[in-house]
């Protein structure tokens, strides 16, 4: 027997880019999210080759959590041709082998930026948000530490005097992405920057969401059916984004969130957000056949 | 005919506040030593005393910010029991928000400088647990009201407000909840001798209007005399005389309270 035959052979990277033992850790913390749901778990976050808030922490998320079959769909601000989008996919498709979509039904794992897909996510489907800040407390709490206590204690008096106090001020929450949330009625999370159009989506969903954080080295998770509820009061009720009555110039689908286009005259026009729902609304209308699944909103409205 | 006439019965009440041998210490320096106190429902407990004698420290041991490494604390209220010492954190935390009010002499230390003074009233309701934006809105207009704050500077941050104003929302905080008990540290020092007469002059109407049981630390007699029932007055971390107010100012019997109460006639 010699060294050699008791040894692997050479390779370039483990699988998935991270080594056994992030690997190892990311989960731990996963299980650790997901059994105290909204709780920010620290974890060490690692190096990747791309740098730090461009979604290293959803990337590292996503790494460990991909098998060769796994077929993973990646998406920035609702758009999968976006550069980051497509960087990202082919990263995890060179270094994981993973097959790659861009249909949200079809995906078994989606890592995203700044939105949830339109189309309603299963139970055997993952999403991975990128986090950029994960404490909803910095805004009137600087100390960390101290923020953390506030945490344990469920102390969450300045986030709503935060509310009460634009009110005051402007008549209405100003709020607009990242809307505190709180996840099964003990943690408040900020829900990364997705529209409030979107926070809705993560009330009682039956998929799994991981939210990571890579530069501030924090993961949390809303797990299968678990409440989020949008920091409100009881006599000011939540607003999501009017875009409910506004219709895609590409594609003609309406009741969707949009992007606006502004336009030489000043005005605008607006385009779906969600890419692939876009993409698959012209193939139906061109006769390509339907594969639109259902959605979440429906005429503009999200059901109670 | 036979009149029948009941026993005279002996009033029995306990105190509202009770506080028994409580010790506190900072490295060395033995802050307050074995000092017991109480008070009963509606009455006013003024504390004296030297600077460096413990009267703040007992005032936060009190709001429960500070837990001594000896003696024992109640409250006789609804749904509170037990020696408030060992209550953990959580628990705490609730009771001082709903049971409890406090007014530092350093508004920096109750006030969130640069949230709108209605915003200050409105977090104590927030803690516990009110969530209707009308209600919060009213209830802290109505106590910023109560403490005779002006309200046309309802939404001002206390940084751009005088002392004495600060001193109202101080108070206007702490009355919000209705609380039991109110706790004020030093509320008029620092304030000039007019817009102190004005703050006393509410304190007092509230101590009539609600009836709450309220314990003031102050150095200065002439408030104690104001506003006190009965009268406390430390030394060096210990209490050296107890008494009805008139019984203090009027006949005191330990040497350094007749320092005290000369030095200030
Ligand atoms: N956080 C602390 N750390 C260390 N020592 C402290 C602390 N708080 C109080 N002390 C000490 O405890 C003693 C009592 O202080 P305390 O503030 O209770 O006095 P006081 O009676 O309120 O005085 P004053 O009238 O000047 O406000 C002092 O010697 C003080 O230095
Ligand atoms: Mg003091």
């Amino acid at each position: 027997m010699s060294l050699s035959t008791l040894t692997k052979p050479w390779e370039a990277m483990s699988y998935g880019f991270l080594d056994g033992s992030a690997k190892r850790e990311l989960r731990r913390k996963m299980l650790k999210s997901v059994a105290v749901p909204g709780c920010q778990m620290p974890y060490a976050s690692r190096e990747v080759p791309m740098a730090r808030g461009w979604g290293t922490g959803g990337l590292q998320v996503s790494l460990t959590l991909v098998n060769p079959q796994t077929r993973v769909k990646v998406i920035d601000q609702g758009a999968d041709d976006s550069v980051n989008a497509a960087s990202i996919r082919r990263f995890i498709a060179r270094v994981a082998g993973t097959p790659t979509t861009m249909d949200t039904l079809e995906a078994d794992l989606i890592q995203s930026r700044h939105r949830i897909p339109e189309e309603i996510l299963r139970e055997d489907q993952i999403l991975v948000l990128q986090v950029p800040n994960p404490e909803p407390l910095r805004p009137v709490q600087p100390n960390m530490s101290i923020a953390r206590q506030m945490h344990a204690d469920a102390d969450y008096g300045r986030m709503w005097l935060q509310l009460y106090e634009q009110i005051v001020r402007s008549g209405r929450v100003m709020q607009g992405a990242s809307y505190p949330s709180l996840v099964h009625g003990r943690h408040v999370m900020t829900p990364s920057p997705i529209p409030r159009w979107d926070v809705p989506k993560l009330h009682m969903a039956k998929h799994l969401t991981i939210l990571s954080a890579g530069r501030e080295k924090r993961i949390f998770a809303v797990p299968p059916y678990t409440r989020v509820e949008p920091l409100v009061f009881s006599d000011v009720p939540y607003k999501v984004e009017e875009h409910g009555h506004l219709t895609c110039t590409r594609s003609g689908t309406t009741g969707f969130f949009m992007n606006e286009i502004p336009r030489d005259d000043g005005t605008s026009s607006f385009e779906v957000s969600d890419s692939e729902w876009g993409v698959k609304t012209i193939r139906a209308r061109d006769g390509d056949g339907e594969s639109r699944g259902e959605t979440w909103y429906k005429n503009g409205e999200m059901p109670q | 005919m036979t009149l029948a006439l009941d026993a005279p019965r002996i009033v029995e009440t306990r105190p509202l506040l009770e506080v028994h041998g409580v010790s506190k210490s900072y490295k060395s320096i033995r802050a307050v030593r074995n000092v017991s106190a109480h008070a009963y429902q509606g009455e006013v407990l003024g504390i004296v005393g030297e600077s460096g004698s413990g009267k703040s420290t007992l005032l936060r041991m009190m709001n429960l910010e500070e837990i001594p490494e000896t003696g024992s604390y109640t409250l006789d209220l609804p749904d509170v029991s037990g020696n408030l010492f060992e209550l953990d954190r959580f628990a705490r935390r609730m009771l001082c928000a709903t049971k409890i009010g406090i007014v530092y002499q350093n508004p920096h230390l109750g006030l969130l400088m640069k949230h709108s003074s209605s915003g200050n009233v409105a977090e104590r309701l927030l803690v516990a647990g009110e969530r209707s934006f009308a209600t919060l809105r009213q209830a802290a207009t109505e106590a910023l009201d109560a403490s005779e704050f002006p309200l046309d500077r309802l939404d001002a941050p206390p940084i751009e407000l005088s002392g004495g104003m600060q001193q109202r929302v101080q108070l206007a905080k702490a009355i919000a909840l209705e609380p039991a008990l109110l706790l004020l540290d030093e509320p008029t020092t620092g304030l000039d001798v007019s817009v102190q007469a004005l703050v006393l002059d509410t304190l007092k109407r509230l101590q009539q209007d609600r009836q709450i049981t309220m314990v003031i630390v102050s150095h200065d007699l002439g408030v104690i005399r104001t506003l006190a029932d009965r009268v406390m007055v430390m030394r060096r971390g210990e209490v050296v005389e107890t008494g009805l107010a008139d019984q203090i100012f009027q006949d005191p019997q330990h040497p350094y309270t007749q320092q005290l109460v000369h030095a200030k006639l």
